[in-house]
């Protein structure tokens, strides 16, 4: 299967990159605070843009929280103000479950922060754009879901705390049938369960 | 029906749309978007009524409008009927025919005792005199419609040769509200749209609706409880019963022809849809397929041998078939088009409606199975979820318009296509149930 060779070799780039990440997470958030935010739109209405100019400070402890991987889940991190807070969609190229470069840090900083704090569970929530038949898009959306959970996985994310759900093209993060609304709903939501 | 389900098992809880009230009325209505080029004139005359059994419909405005709404008929205006004869005996043919007309039909409610109407009527060939049909429908006061698309049923298939679909029902998806805070609904019409009342209501989505082939039992997909899960529910009732509620995907419910099966697709912890086959009384669940692809959408031929389905195992979805058996070995169905999905199988068992992509986007068309060609019917350009109707000459569809979901129909041989206009916000996955029994 050409789409199942193309995801272990995302797997394997991953692995290689484990130590690294970190690092650039640290550097794209920091980023983020002294210019534009990432590339990342927040899921509903939590507005990711002011969070990053008001508050760059609590991004900065944010971070370090989640690289000291202290075993607590600490508000700061999860929080709507932390860096989890404001990276939790993971978006997709149209037809593809692979992991664009642009969110291999971001899944790692997920996937480290987990790793520490082992009670800390997330549902993986997979969408895709309104294009084809709805089920066939569940299963497009699963495989999206799964692609994310795998990369966790590989950070040391113990399997019971993933669950994932396919909602398929039910739930558009945003109206329209463009690509501009379709590349904000080809998308994996990582939603903090507690 | 067969389902002899246990009735501990039955959750006692009614779906919340029976507990609350009815939204405003607002009704689908059809529009003609493409008819026959020469639609056969027809008068139906206002019936004689039987004041207050007939409970103040327009019995002939019903059956004139079903059948110009299949777009092979066209009405004769009132204002223009020589006379409002109610028996054969008055109808003066070369008066009718003056007017344009090739058959009238005349009738009276007559009120039964036990709450009962009979709608007696006739059809009238006014180019010939002859009197092609001399019928009675029997109905309930309170179901005096339905009785009214008898009648347009009856008379359809007197001058067409096909079984007259009017009094059967659809079921859909209505979606309102805006993103991330929409209601959805399983709603269930007449045919025509009309006489329309949620299944049920939930803030989270509602999919992939089927009817049990006796027309008692509907199954969905429901997220509900921010999973996915399969229910089926009685649809005179509203009980309901979860089947199932598995880790990972539970989705594409359809009930064998018997109604004691449910295909479904499951993925497991792992995210690998397949297909399955779960025994509604033993709860027994059947592997069918085991393939790392996505294989979805199951649909059952009329016999119960062979289970259509969406695989994209060779790279891009395309339709296969399998025997409903464990480890039953697939073969493909569909070639020479780039996507295929979603089959559903005609009553005949002879094609397959399905969702098929070209250049200019996704249409519904169908698959003949002898032959294996492969014709869109629909023209817009993000069409899904066809359905046939029980006399497999329609197929209702989904399809955008103005960016909202909106009803369609087309006939399966292209020619005739009508749109069901509703004001019931986003509507969408229209499945078209049998024949009364």
């Amino acid at each position: 299967m050409e789409r199942l060779h193309a995801l272990r070799a995302e797997e394997r780039k991953l692995k290689q990159r484990t130590l690294i990440a970190l690092m650039m997470a640290v550097a794209l958030l920091g980023a983020a605070c002294k210019s534009k935010p990432p590339v990342i739109e927040p899921p509903a209405a939590s507005g990711e843009t002011v969070i990053s100019a008001a508050n760059p400070n609590a991004q900065s402890s944010g971070v370090a929280t989640v690289n000291a991987g202290t075993g607590t889940s600490s508000p700061g991190a999860l929080g709507p103000d932390g860096p989890l807070g404001s990276q939790r969609v993971i978006y997709f190229d149209f037809d593809s479950s692979d992991i664009r470069n642009e969110y291999v840090d971001v899944i790692a900083a997920h996937g480290r922060f987990l790793a520490g704090n082992a009670s800390v569970r997330v549902r993986l929530e997979g969408h895709t754009d309104e294009r084809g038949s709805r089920e066939y898009n569940i299963g497009l959306g699963e495989r999206r879901a799964q692609t994310v959970r795998r990369a966790l996985a590989l950070q040391g994310v113990q399997e019971s705390q993933i669950t994932t759900v396919s909602y398929g093209e039910e739930r558009p993060a945003a109206a329209g049938s463009d690509e501009n609304a379709y590349s904000k709903n080809r998308r994996v939501e990582i939603v903090y369960i507690n | 029906m067969k389902l002899m389900m246990h009735k501990t098992l039955w959750a006692l809880l009614l779906p919340a749309a029976a507990l609350l009230s009815l939204p405003v009325r607002a009704d689908l209505k059809i529009d003609i978007t493409r008819g026959v080029t020469d639609p056969v004139p027809v008068a139906v005359v206002p019936f004689a009524r039987a004041v207050p059994a007939d409970g103040g419909l327009d019995i002939a405005g019903v059956v004139q409008s079903d059948l110009a709404s299949s777009g092979r008929f066209r009405g004769i205006d009132r204002a223009a009927m020589p006379s409002q004869p109610t028996r054969s005996g008055e109808v003066d043919a070369a008066a009718w025919r003056a007017q344009r007309a090739d058959y009238v039909v005349v009738g009276r409610v007559v009120a039964e005792s036990g709450g009962k109407v009979q709608l007696q009527f006739e059809l009238v060939n006014v180019l010939t005199g002859q009197v092609l049909l001399n019928d009675t429908v029997s109905s309930p006061q309170a179901a005096v419609r339905n009785g009214a698309h008898r009648v347009a049923d009856r008379i359809f298939e007197k001058i067409t040769g096909i079984r007259g679909a009017f009094s059967t029902r659809i079921a859909y998806i209505s979606v309102d509200g805006s993103p991330p805070n929409q209601r959805y609904q399983l709603l269930v019409a007449d045919a025509d749209g009309e006489n329309w009342r949620p299944a049920m209501q939930s803030t989270q989505p509602i999919m992939s609706p089927a009817w049990s082939a006796d027309g008692e039992w509907l199954a969905y997909v429901s997220f509900e409880n921010r999973v996915a899960a399969v229910f089926v529910q009685r649809v005179r009732t509203g009980e309901r019963r979860q089947v199932s509620a598995r880790v990972g995907v539970n989705g594409a419910p359809a009930f064998s022809p018997d109604g004691r099966r449910l295909a479904l697709t499951l993925s497991g912890s792992t995210g690998n849809l397949d297909i399955y086959v779960l025994d509604l009384n033993t709860q027994k669940l059947l592997r069918i397929t085991d393939d790392p692809s996505i294989d979805t959408e199951p649909a059952w031929s009329p016999d119960g041998q062979t289970l259509y389905f969406t695989s994209d195992r060779g790279g891009a979805p395309q339709i296969y078939a399998a025997a409903p058996q464990a480890g039953a070995r697939a073969r493909r169905i569909t070639f020479g088009a780039t996507y295929v999905a979603r089959p559903r199988v005609s009553p005949d068992g002879k094609m397959l409606a399905v969702v098929t992509q070209d250049g200019s986007g996704f249409h519904v068309g169908v698959v003949d199975l002898a032959s294996g060609q492969i014709t869109a019917l629909s023209r817009g350009t993000l069409d899904e979820s066809p359905s046939f109707a029980p006399n497999g000459a329609v197929l209702i569809y989904a399809g955008r318009d103005r960016g909202q979901g909106v009803l369609a129909t087309v006939s399966t041989d292209g020619t005739i296509s009508t749109r069901l206009k509703s004001d019931q916000g986003e509507v969408r996955e229209p499945v078209w149930g049998p024949f009364a029994q």
